[in-house]
């Protein structure tokens, strides 16, 4: 992929204009940068697939693709450990409230990646009584990730779009991602972690 | 075939057959109980594995066909049982005589609402208690209001229920608790890095022993089922990559041959060839993997990236051909989707160079390794007659000493003019089934190397007509897939879609039986039970 495609990312480029609309303190920013660059360099993911798109993450581990090289390959059992979750597979009725337990349960800044066709919409079973169309509905989600099921290179994509939004992200002051999540909590209860 | 229906018609005068594929009885409810028993246990009939029931709804009536097969010869009978209540339909249940019936009745009670009378569980299995209605019957309303996405935890009772017959012919309902009062329940799942899957085992221990395992699914059930009763014949081929998505070539390869058998198409001997050296390259990339994630289970974490390299090396060939790395949707009705890739034979033969060398190394690593015994063999020992009774087909059964090698028993497309063996362990414990595997991709190898240097010219895929229309009736196919025997029922009417497909998943079984073998062995062991039968969780839920 050349570095042109990669960087084209209208949305990324919408939220950097919109967090940088009122200018940085130097030593706030200052700050920001260096938190976001430890971060968005050791994103540890939560061991979390229900189908398909959990084996593509296993070869994702695997020597091939070798995610360790971008500082990704801690992944974790519990999601107390977990930077982020990668919604691999489809998500059912009855997983649905065990998974927004687990998202609730991710320790604070936490992410999610909706990856493949069941996830962003349900896919191939959207007809299906029992699936559920869309992680949306449960959790806030911040990459999409296309596929049925996407391939590793896709994966490593979708993590890198990650952690180029982790990079923009402000701790101190101004308006950030934590408070839209704030907002769709609000809107989204669950009683499933109290 | 004959004297089989003149001895039942002899025994059971109020039975009634059927022409078909093969003999279907159909017999009233009331004398149900009592066929099975002769059925099973007759010298002569010996029907003793209890391949699925398949739950029916014909609109006037409700009912199930029961698949059986006997394990001496090899014929298949079904038996069709009806009922035409709909409000409390109930039928007789055989948990007695096929222990897998116990979960066979659940599922269906669960899709179609047939209460299986003197069945110890009657509880909801993919669903939750509090669903409405049974999805699978023709007058489900599937409004979503109905059955919301849940928005709190699921509701759970430690009971079950039990319809019980007493003497005076009375049906009573009966509610038992699933474990003892006093029992130590742990919860293992669904999110568990062990479970290879969303799969849950509510555990009860005694100190570190295993009394009792409920083993709990659902967490992925996708309703394929019920979806493919909405699509047409080819439409519903791509669901076959997405449930054990390991085998899919197979899975497709059995629903193309039973639509194939239904239209009455043969297809040329190149796909054949096409077909039969794919499965057996999934069957190697397969194993792989479960050589990999077992010994990641058992904590040799660097087993995986030894296996998982002769894996990529199968799926870069396939890609080539098909497509796709997973699901790769090859297989279709009167052949392959498309032509082999012009590198294909050489990649192949690559393979097939460094694949001797690579077990060798596995064994070397692994199977000969003291920790690796120590924690093997001798482990969840099954034994033939239970294998049989739980119905735990594939390299499973096989390491029990149960010859059902779906490729020599029923041999279907080109496997009957193959040289390979089956290999059959006889010491049925984890030990076994890890080695068996090892043993089973050699034989792969050798069928690939059969074939690789004569595969035919011709088409790839022969003429089908452009909208598929099976003619009314029923058809059942198996093949082996890379766990077990997986079968396709279809019943048509003559239309488009069919009236009722029901997949026979190998490892529901699987998964059943961890209970049985678990039971006194210590809770680390489960781990180690669970991971050697190697089951994929959807293929469990569909």
């Amino acid at each position: 992929m050349p570095y042109e495609a990669w960087k084209d990312n209208e949305y990324i480029e919408s939220l950097v204009k919109e967090l940088q609309e009122n200018g940085t303190n130097v030593i706030v920013g200052s700050l920001d940068k260096l938190i976001n660059w430890g971060r968005s360099n050791s994103i540890w993911p939560l061991t979390f697939a229900t189908s398909c798109c959990g084996i593509e993450f296993v070869s994702l581990g695997a020597a091939r693709y070798d995610m360790a090289r971008f500082g990704w390959e801690v992944a974790r059992s519990s999601p107390r450990q977990a930077d982020f979750m990668m919604v691999a597979g489809t998500i059912v009725h009855r997983m649905a409230p065990v998974m927004r337990r687990l998202y609730d349960q991710l320790a604070e800044p936490k992410y999610v990646i909706a990856c493949g066709g069941c996830a962003i919409s349900g896919g191939p079973f959207r007809k299906s009584y029992h699936v559920v169309k869309g992680i949306d509905e449960i959790v806030p989600v911040d990459v999409y990730l296309p596929g049925c099921p996407p391939r590793p290179e896709a994966m490593i994509y979708s993590i890198m779009q990650l952690s180029r939004k982790m990079k923009v992200e402000k701790f101190f002051g101004g308006v950030n991602r934590q408070e839209k999540i704030k907002d769709f909590l609000a809107t989204h209860p669950s009683e499933s972690c109290d | 075939m004959a004297n089989i229906q003149e001895k039942i018609a002899k025994l059971f005068p109020e039975a009634t057959f059927e022409e078909g594929e093969n003999l279907m009885v159909c017999i009233p409810d009331s004398k149900w109980h009592a066929l099975a028993k002769t059925l099973k246990e007759d010298a002569e009939l010996h029907f003793d594995f209890l391949v699925t029931i398949v739950g029916m709804d014909w609109t006037d009536k409700l009912g199930c066909i029961y698949y059986l097969q006997s394990t001496v010869d090899n014929k298949m009978i079904s038996v069709k049982v009806t009922t035409e209540d709909r409000e409390n339909p109930m039928i007789h249940s055989v948990h007695d005589v096929w222990a897998i019936a116990t979960t066979f009745e659940r599922e269906v009670y669960d899709f179609f609402g047939i209460i299986f009378v003197n069945n110890p569980d009657m509880r909801r299995m993919f669903l939750s208690i509090d669903w409405k209605g049974y999805p699978l019957r023709k007058d489900y309303d599937d409004n979503p209001e109905l059955n919301p996405v849940p928005k709190e935890n699921e509701r759970q009772e430690d009971t079950t229920v039990s319809y019980v017959e007493t003497e005076d012919g009375k049906i009573e309902k009966k509610v038992l608790n699933v474990f003892e009062p006093n029992d130590f329940v742990v919860n293992i799942g669904p999110q568990h890095p062990a479970t290879h899957g969303v799969l849950r085992f509510r555990t009860a221990v005694d100190g570190e022993t295993i009394k009792k395992i409920d083993f709990y699914s659902g967490y992925i059930h996708r309703g394929i089922e019920k979806i493919c009763e909405g699509l047409t014949y080819p439409q519903t081929l791509h669901f076959m990559d997405r449930m054990d998505y390991f085998s899919s070539h197979h899975y497709h390869h059995a629903m193309c041959m039973v639509y194939e058998k239904a239209l009455g198409i043969e297809i040329s001997r190149r796909a054949q060839v096409i077909r039969v050296l794919m499965d057996e390259l999934a069957r190697i990339a397969s194993h792989c993997l479960f050589m990999g994630t077992f010994c990641m289970d058992l904590g040799a974490t660097t087993m995986l990236f030894y296996t998982l390299r002769v894996r990529e090396q199968i799926l870069d060939i396939m890609e080539k051909t098909c497509g796709a790395r997973m699901t790769f949707n090859y297989g279709c009705i009167g052949g392959v989707m498309q032509d082999l890739h012009e590198d294909f034979v050489k990649d192949v033969k690559e393979l097939l160079a460094v694949l001797p060398k690579n077990i060798k190394e596995y064994n070397e690593l692994f199977i000969g390794n003291v920790i690796a015994k120590g924690r093997l063999e001798n482990v969840g020992t099954l034994t033939r007659e239970d294998a049989i009774s739980y119905a735990v087909t594939g390299p499973s059964g096989r390491a029990s000493g149960w010859a059902c090698d779906v490729r020599k028993t029923n041999p279907y497309s080109i496997y009957g003019e193959l040289d390979f063996e089956e290999v059959v362990y006889t010491e049925g414990d984890s030990m076994a089934r890890t080695k068996l595997r090892l043993a089973e991709m050699e034989q792969s190898a050798r069928i690939i190397e059969q074939l690789i240097d004569n595969i035919p010219e011709g088409e790839y895929c022969v003429k089908v007509p452009k909208v598929v229309k099976l003619p009314e009736g029923r058809w059942f196919q198996m093949v082996e897939g890379c766990r077990g025997a997986f079968g396709v029922y279809v019943e048509s009417t003559g239309g488009t879609s069919p009236l009722r497909l029901k997949l026979v998943p190998p490892c529901l079984p699987l998964a059943n039986v961890v209970d049985h073998l678990t039971r006194g062995n210590k809770i680390a062991d489960l781990i180690t039970i669970g991971g050697s039968l190697d089951y994929i969780v959807p293929d469990i839920d569909r």
